[in-house]
């Protein structure tokens, strides 16, 4: 009710603590198309679904390389994204030269969540309206990490962001213990059956979606659509099997690291 | 008070010599391993030679630190062009970038005699020469470097190319086979070892066609 009141200003609070331009802005991610991303212990899986303007038009780039051992996929006003893509190339090729070794990619998350609250906090900046699933391996092991417009930033085993995202989050839920031991080529078919999710009836090809990956020895690259294809071919026939069971089942056993679900009296930012 | 002078110098010389010979369809790139400041050697392994694309190569003599601040700086902007063009960069686009990033520096410049070296679009082979500060020019040969003076025209001798300013153009690229350039290279750097006493040790001979990279040694004198 109040909440037109407060909502102009993103350095207004309204009275119930909430920033409500912080919160448009994590709306505008839902609106974008989905984006995916799990991880094993030794491998990362970027995926997203291919949405063009209209049949005339290409899609628009979602998944951009940071590093060899850094990539991104992003959901929401894909503008917002690439410029968050060059701030995060820079901040890479920086360390890189000053330290002659790869961004730690705990350091470059945190940093892209405090340019973001930066924006939080500024009367003259508005939000940035994208969230960035962040997929790297370091020293430390594969991480993947799903960066807000609030300045939030979470760490995942497997995680999907923008519309429709929530079938894949369902499908991610019920395999998401599997994740960590997973094969490489497993890993990339759990990615393509959680893109199917968010299609939801449509046929899954290489054209409706981009999957990219990076794992110990193997720099981040963007699979090409041949090799996708491929991937999708060998396991429709074994899909069409569980294709009615996936639609089904709508169980909210376990759930990922941190919760996903925002009820109406939390704001989103602190999930 | 008289006027004061600086009693250090920024820069040092570390001496050494590079050589680069470009073909119709190859590009060589060589350099010795000494590196020495004055009268001592400080190892006798040193790389001058830097990869900066898939088909363009860099050596230098000079002082060592600001070459590689140079290697690194280049390698640096590379990868900023891969990302925004999504394809390594050309050998006369390395070149016009160094020029620039040389002349950057005229008023501290990068102590670094380079020549670079690697196939242009079209798969042939091209040299190009700088000064300090950026001045460059394709060529077909060049040396830089201690021994240049004892190389230079040994190479003009065998590989003398007609004047790029003659009409109609001509091609500046020497037309012996890779082999017989890759020889003519070690026998060069043989003399220059004879008479240099900044160049010996060993010679690292880096060479570019179709095919890729190669990278081969040889022996020089030690003394």
């Amino acid at each position: 009710m109040f909440r037109n009141q407060y909502d102009t200003d993103v350095t207004t609070w309204s009275p119930a603590g909430r920033l409500f331009q912080v919160e448009y802005a994590m709306e505008a991610v839902k609106q974008g198309s989905a984006a995916i991303g799990l991880r094993s212990k030794t491998h990362i899986v970027l995926g997203c679904v291919n949405k063009a303007n209209s049949e005339l038009s290409s899609h628009q780039k979602k998944i951009f390389k940071v590093d060899d051992h850094i990539g991104v996929a992003i959901a929401g006003l894909t503008a917002d994204g690439r410029v968050l893509s060059r701030y995060m190339r820079n901040e890479c090729i920086n360390y890189s030269f000053t330290y002659e070794s790869p961004l730690p990619v705990g350091r470059l998350v945190v940093q892209l969540a405090d340019k973001a609250q930066v924006c939080t906090q500024r009367s003259w900046k508005r939000p940035y309206g994208v969230g960035l699933l962040v997929a790297g391996l370091d020293e430390s092991g594969a991480h993947l990490y799903y960066n807000c417009p609030s300045g939030n930033y979470f760490e995942y085993q497997a995680f999907a962001i923008g519309s429709r995202s929530q079938a894949a989050k369902t499908y991610l839920e019920r395999k998401f213990e599997n994740f960590t031991d997973a094969s490489r080529d497993d890993l990339v078919k759990d990615a393509l059956m959680a893109i199917r999710e968010t299609l939801q009836g449509e046929t899954l090809k290489s054209s409706v979606c981009t999957i990219a990956v990076v794992g110990v020895g193997e720099p981040f690259h963007i699979l090409d659509q041949g090799t996708v294809q491929q991937m999708i071919d060998a396991f429709e026939i074994v899909g069409e099997q569980e294709g009615p069971d996936a639609a089904a089942g709508q169980e909210a056993s376990a759930e990922p690291e941190q919760g996903a679900g925002a009820g109406e009296g939390v704001a989103p930012m602190d999930i | 008070m008289p006027k004061q002078q600086a009693n250090w110098s920024p820069y040092d010389n570390n001496g050494g010599s590079c050589v680069a010979v470009a073909g119709a369809d190859y590009c060589v790139i060589a350099a010795d391993t000494r590196m020495s400041t004055g009268y001592i050697i400080l190892t006798r392994d040193y790389s001058k030679i830097c990869k900066l694309a898939d088909k363009c190569v860099m050596a230098s003599s000079g002082f060592q630190a600001d070459v590689k601040a140079l290697q690194k700086h280049l390698a640096a902007r590379h990868l900023i062009y891969q990302h925004q063009h999504s394809k390594q960069m050309s050998c006369p686009a390395m070149a016009q970038l160094l020029s620039n990033t040389l002349y950057y520096k005229r008023f501290f410049p990068y102590y670094s005699f380079n020549v670079l070296g690697g196939l242009d679009n079209e798969g042939k082979g091209c040299v190009f020469t700088y000064d300090a500060v950026g001045s460059y020019e394709k060529v077909g040969y060049s040396s830089q470097g201690s021994g240049s003076t004892l190389i230079m025209p040994f190479l003009d001798n065998q590989l003398k190319s007609p004047s790029p300013l003659l009409l109609p153009v001509q091609d500046a690229v020497t037309p012996l086979a890779e082999a017989e350039a890759v020889d003519l290279v070690k026998t060069v750097f043989a003399s220059a070892s004879e008479r240099d006493i900044y160049t010996g040790d060993k010679l690292e001979i880096v060479v570019i066609n179709a095919d890729g990279i190669r990278r081969e040694y040889m022996d020089l004198r030690k003394d």
